[in-house]
C-alpha cells in the first residue's frame, strides 16, 4: 500500500460528508443522469451539513484518509434553515487552524450542492479528487 | 453481533459495472458479516430472502448493498419488521446512484462498492434500536394557491369532511384559468367549468378562503404545522359588502387592470373580474386619491372618497388594518402555479414596443366576450379589427440562451384553440402560425391540431420567426423561414401573437425555503419522486400540485390537485403518525449547561431541566425536534447526540475507510 501510494498513480481516499437533502440527492441525480466522475469518494450521509464536526476532520484525517469533503445545501435552502451556516462557520474556524497546524488546504474542503446540480456534483468530486492527487499522500499523521 | 449483507444485481443496472460477487466474497471475510446477492432485492422473493435469513442466522442487523435509500430504505425497512427486527437496524450501501451508475472502471466501482458497503457494517455494528414517536393529527389543510389546481385539491378534501384552507394573494381566486375564453381541446367556455368551482369551494362549509392574503410564516411537522396569514387590509369590509358594484362605477381613478393584462381599464376600487369570488372589491392603496392624499399630508381629512359617500351598504373602511391569523394545520398543498414567461428579452420581436405584438394571455382577453374588447379581435394601437394574425410559437420555450431549456407543454395546444377561435370570430380572417415541432401529446390533442389545420384552414409554418418589424401603414411585417420548402417568408401582418412559455411563480424560492420543500433549477418545485410520487414533496406533510410543479394544462393540473388531495386523505384517516426517531439526546450526567445547543437550535427544542443536586442541565423536546444535529456539533463536552448518527457511528464509518 504504502508503495503505491508514492508511485505516480496515486488514488487519493476521500470522503464526502453530504447532507441528506440536497447533497446527497444531487449525487443521486448525477447517478440518474448516468455523469460520470472519478471513483475515490466515499460518501457518507448525515441529516444536515450542521452535523459536522472537528471531530470527524480530525478522525478523518488520522485514519489514513487522503481528503474530507463536507457538502450541503446553498445557504438559505438548508432543510433546517441555518444548519448550513453555522456547519459554514464552524469548517472555516476548523479549517484554519488545521492549516496552521500544517495540514494542506486542499484536503479539507467544504461545498454546496443543490438537489438539482448533478452536474455540478460530478465536477466537485472531480475537482477535489484532481487537487488531492496533486497534493499527494497524507502522511501528516504518521 | 452479526450482520447480514444483502447484495442486489438490480437486474444488470448494478452487476454491469460492479462485480457483485467479489462484493459478496469480499464483505464474508468481515468477523460476524453473513453475505449473500441476489437479481432484485426490493422484490418480493428478494424480500422474503432476506426475512428468512435473519430468522435463521439470527441476524442482529441487516446492510442492503442496492440502489439509493432515498428509493427503498422504507421499502427494507418494513422487511425488517416483517423479519422481527427493529426497522433501525437497517442501513443501506447505494452501489446503484452512487456507483454503478456513475463511473466505468469495473474494478475502481467494485472497489468502492465494497468500501461502501463495510461503511454501512461500521455504522450498523453501533446501531441501536429506535422507536418512532407518536404524534396527532390537526385534521386541517392549508392549500396555498388558488388556481384550479388549489380549487379542486380544496374541493375533494372538503367533500371527505376535512377543513381545508385556501390562501390566495390575489383578491378573487380562479388563477389563470379565469382569464381565458375557453380551453383546448373541447373548447368548454373556461368560466362555464371554473365558476361552479369557485362556487362550491365558497359556500362549502369546510373550505374557508382567504383572499388578498399571504402566508407569511410555516413551522412545524407533518400534522402540526402552525401558519402564520396576513390577511392584507382590502379597506372594504367583507361582512357588509353585497358586491353591487357601485363603488367602482363611480370611482374616478382609472389605471390599467392586471386581470386584463394591461389592455383594458380597472377602478382604483375594483373586483378583478366579473364572477369574482369573493365578490368583494378592494381598494389599491398606490392608485388610490384618498390614500395618496394621506400619504401627502396625513393631517387631512383625505381627499375624494366618493366610494365610501356612494356605498349603500357602509362597507367602504379606509382605516381598515393587516389581519394577522395563527393556525394549525396537518397538511399543506402548494399550488402557487406559474408565470408568463417575460418576452421582453427577444429584441428580434420588438422587446415589448410594438402595441400590436401581444403575448397569448392577452390574447385570451381580446377572445374573450368579458373581456377589453368584448370578444372582438381589435388591434391595441388603433382598436382595428385584425383580420391577419401570426402566431409565433416557443417564445421563452425550448431556447436555451433564453434560460428556458425546457418545453412549457401547453403552447403548441394554446396556440391551436386561439388560431381555431380567431376563425370562428372571423371566419376570412388570416392565421398562420410559426412552430419548431407541434408537441400534441394528449387525448383528443393530436385530432384537434389536425382539425384546426383542415377545416379551419390555418396555415402551419415550420420555422423559427427571425424579425418583427413596424412598416409605414402601421402593419407588422413578419419576416422568417419555412423549413419545409426552404424559402424565406414575409408577412404583413395586423397583429403578431407570441406564444409565451411558462415559467416559475417568481416567489417560488422565497416559498420553498419557507415550507422547507427544493425546487430544480428551473425553479419549479420538485416532486418526491418523478414517476412514483408526482404529488408529494421530500418534506412529510407538504404536496405540490399544478403548474408550480411544472407546465401542464388543465386536466393534468386538476388529476394531480386529486392525487395530492387523495394523500393528504391518507393522513388524516389517521389518528395518530409514527415520526422519525432521530432525534438530538442530552447525556445529563456530562452536560455543564452551558446551553450552546440552544443557542443554534433553529427549532427552540432545547429546554432547562433541573436536576437533584440542583445543577440546571440540558433536555431536548421531542416533539420539537427535527434531528438536524447543530446542537452536537456544538457541545464542547460532547454530551449530546444524534440517535441514528452518533458520534460512534459516524467515527466507526470514517475508521472503516483506513
Ligand atoms: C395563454 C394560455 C392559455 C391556456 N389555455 C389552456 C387551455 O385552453 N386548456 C388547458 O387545459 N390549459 C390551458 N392553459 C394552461 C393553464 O393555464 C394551467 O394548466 C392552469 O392555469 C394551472 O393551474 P394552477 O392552479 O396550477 O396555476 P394558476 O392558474 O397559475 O393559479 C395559481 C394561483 O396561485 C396564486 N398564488 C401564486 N402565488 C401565491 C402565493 N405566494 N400565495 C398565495 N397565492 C398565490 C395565484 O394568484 C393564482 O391564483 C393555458 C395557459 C396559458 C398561458
Ligand atoms: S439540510 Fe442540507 S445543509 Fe442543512
Amino acid at each position: 500500500m504504502e508503495e503505491k501510494k508514492e508511485k505516480n498513480g496515486f488514488e487519493p481516499r476521500l470522503v464526502g460528508i453530504l447532507c441528506r437533502w440536497c447533497s446527497y440527492q444531487g449525487a443521486d441525480l448525477a447517478g440518474t443522469s448516468r455523469l460520470k466522475y472519478e471513483p475515490n469518494m466515499t460518501v457518507l450521509r448525515v441529516p444536515c451539513s450542521a452535523r459536522m464536526s472537528p471531530l470527524f476532520l480530525m478522525k478523518g484525517l488520522t485514519s489514513d484518509i487522503d481528503g474530507i469533503l463536507f457538502s450541503g445545501c446553498h445557504p438559505g435552502d438548508c432543510h433546517y434553515i441555518s444548519g448550513n451556516m453555522n456547519a459554514r462557520r464552524r469548517f472555516v474556524i476548523f479549517k484554519k487552524l488545521l492549516e496552521f497546524a500544517g495540514m494542506e488546504p486542499e484536503r479539507i474542503q467544504m461545498s454546496w450542492c443543490s438537489a438539482s446540480e448533478d452536474k455540478k456534483w460530478a465536477d466537485i468530486v472531480d475537482s477535489v479528487t484532481i487537487e488531492v492527487k496533486k497534493t499527494g499522500p497524507n502522511n501528516k499523521f504518521k | 453481533m452479526k450482520i447480514g449483507v444483502f447484495v442486489c444485481h438490480c437486474g444488470t443496472n448494478i452487476s454491469a459495472v460492479i462485480d457483485v460477487q467479489k462484493v459478496v466474497n469480499d464483505l464474508a471475510k468481515m468477523p460476524g458479516v453473513f453475505a449473500m446477492d441476489y437479481k432484485f432485492m426490493c422484490s418480493d422473493p428478494g424480500q422474503n430472502m432476506i426475512i428468512s435469513e435473519i430468522k435463521q442466522k439470527k441476524l442482529d442487523a441487516v446492510i442492503v448493498a442496492a440502489c439509493s435509500p432515498c428509493l427503498h430504505e422504507l421499502t427494507f425497512r418494513n422487511t425488517l419488521i416483517r423479519g422481527g427486527l427493529n426497522p433501525y437496524m437497517l442501513e443501506i450501501a447505494n452501489i446503484r446512484e452512487q456507483d454503478s451508475w456513475v463511473h466505468t472502471d469495473r474494478d475502481k466501482a467494485t472497489e468502492k462498492a465494497v468500501r461502501l458497503a463495510k461503511m454501512a457494517v461500521a455504522k450498523a455494528k453501533r446501531n441501536q434500536p429506535l422507536f418512532p414517536q407518536e404524534v396527532s393529527v390537526e385534521k386541517s389543510c392549508l392549500v396555498i394557491g388558488g388556481g384550479i389546481a388549489g380549487i379542486q385539491a380544496a374541493i375533494d378534501i372538503s367533500s371527505a369532511g376535512y377543513q381545508t384552507v385556501i390562501v390566495e394573494k390575489e383578491p378573487s381566486i380562479g388563477g389563470k384559468m379565469a382569464m381565458f375564453d375557453k380551453t383546448f381541446p373541447t373548447l368548454d367556455c373556461s368560466a362555464c367549468i371554473l365558476t361552479p368551482k369557485m362556487v362550491q369551494a365558497s359556500q362549502s362549509k369546510k373550505v374557508k378562503i382567504y383572499t388578498y392574503s399571504e402566508v407569511e410564516e410555516i413551522g412545524g411537522y407533518v400534522g402540526n404545522f402552525n401558519a402564520r396569514i396576513r390577511v392584507k387590509a382590502r379597506s372594504v369590509n367583507m361582512e357588509k359588502c353585497t358586491g353591487c358594484g357601485i363603488c367602482w362605477q363611480k370611482c374616478p381613478v382609472k389605471v390599467n387592470s392586471e386581470f386584463e393584462q394591461n389592455l383594458g381599464p380597472r377602478k382604483a376600487v375594483y373586483v378583478p373580474f366579473a364572477q369574482a369570488v369573493p365578490n368583494v372589491p378592494v381598494i389599491d392603496c398606490v392608485n388610490c386619491t384618498y390614500y395618496r392624499s394621506k400619504r401627502q399630508n396625513p393631517e387631512s381629512k383625505g381627499l375624494c372618497r366618493i366610494c365610501e359617500k356612494f356605498c349603500p351598504a357602509g362597507a367602504i373602511e379606509f382605516d381598515q388594518k393587516d389581519k394577522i391569523i395563527e393556525e394549525k394545520f396537518g397538511a399543506v398543498i402548494v399550488a402557487t402555479g406559474f408565470s408568463a414567461f417575460d418576452h421582453k428579452v427577444y429584441g428580434e420581436y420588438g422587446a415589448g414596443r410594438y402595441k400590436d405584438v401581444v403575448t397569448a394571455l392577452q390574447f385570451e382577453r381580446l377572445l374573450n366576450s368579458s373581456g377589453p374588447t368584448q370578444g372582438k379581435i381589435l388591434r391595441p394601437s388603433d382598436s382595428k379589427e385584425a383580420r391577419t394574425i401570426v402566431f409565433v410559437q416557443c417564445v421563452g420555450s425550448r431556447d436555451e440562451s433564453k434560460g428556458v431549456p425546457y418545453c412549457s407543454r401547453v403552447c403548441c395546444m394554446y396556440t391551436a384553440k386561439q388560431a381555431l377561435l380567431l376563425k370562428e370570430h372571423i371566419p376570412d380572417a388570416n392565421a398562420y402560425v410559426f412552430y419548431i415541432d407541434i408537441r400534441a401529446a394528449g387525448k383528443n390533442y393530436e385530432e384537434f391540431i389536425e382539425r384546426v389545420q383542415d377545416e379551419y384552414g390555418v396555415l402551419y409554418l415550420r420555422g423559427r420567426v427571425s424579425k418583427i418589424y413596424r412598416t409605414g401603414d402601421g402593419a407588422l411585417l413578419v419576416r422568417g423561414a419555412d423549413t419545409l420548402s426552404g424559402t424565406q417568408v414575409e408577412i404583413s401582418a395586423d397583429m403578431v401573437v407570441l406564444a409565451t412559455g411558462l415559467v416559475s411563480n417568481p416567489e417560488t424560492v422565497k416559498l420553498g425555503q419557507m415550507i422547507g420543500i427544493p425546487y430544480d433549477k428551473n425553479r419549479f418545485f420538485t416532486e418526491s419522486h418523478p414517476k412514483l410520487a408526482p404529488a408529494e414533496t421530500q418534506t412529510a406533510g407538504v404536496f405540490i400540485c399544478g403548474a408550480c410543479q411544472f407546465p401542464k394544462d388543465i386536466p393534468d393540473s386538476v388529476a394531480q390537485a386529486g392525487a395530492a388531495a387523495s394523500k393528504v386523505l391518507g393522513l388524516f384517516s389517521q389518528e395518530h403518525l409514527m415520526l422519525e426517531p432521530v432525534l438530538a439526546c442530552v447525556n445529563q450526567k456530562i452536560c455543564n449547561g452551558c446551553f450552546h445547543c440552544r443557542a443554534v437550535c433553529p427549532y427552540n427544542a432545547i429546554d432547562e431541566e433541573i436536576l437533584k443536586d440542583k445543577s440546571v442541565v440540558a433536555r431536548v423536546i421531542e416533539s420539537k425536534c427535527h434531528g438536524c444535529g447543530n446542537c452536537i456539533s456544538a457541545c464542547p463536552v460532547s454530551a449530546v447526540d444524534l440517535k441514528g448518527y452518533t458520534n460512534e457511528q459516524i467515527l466507526e464509518q470514517l475508521q472503516s475507510l483506513r
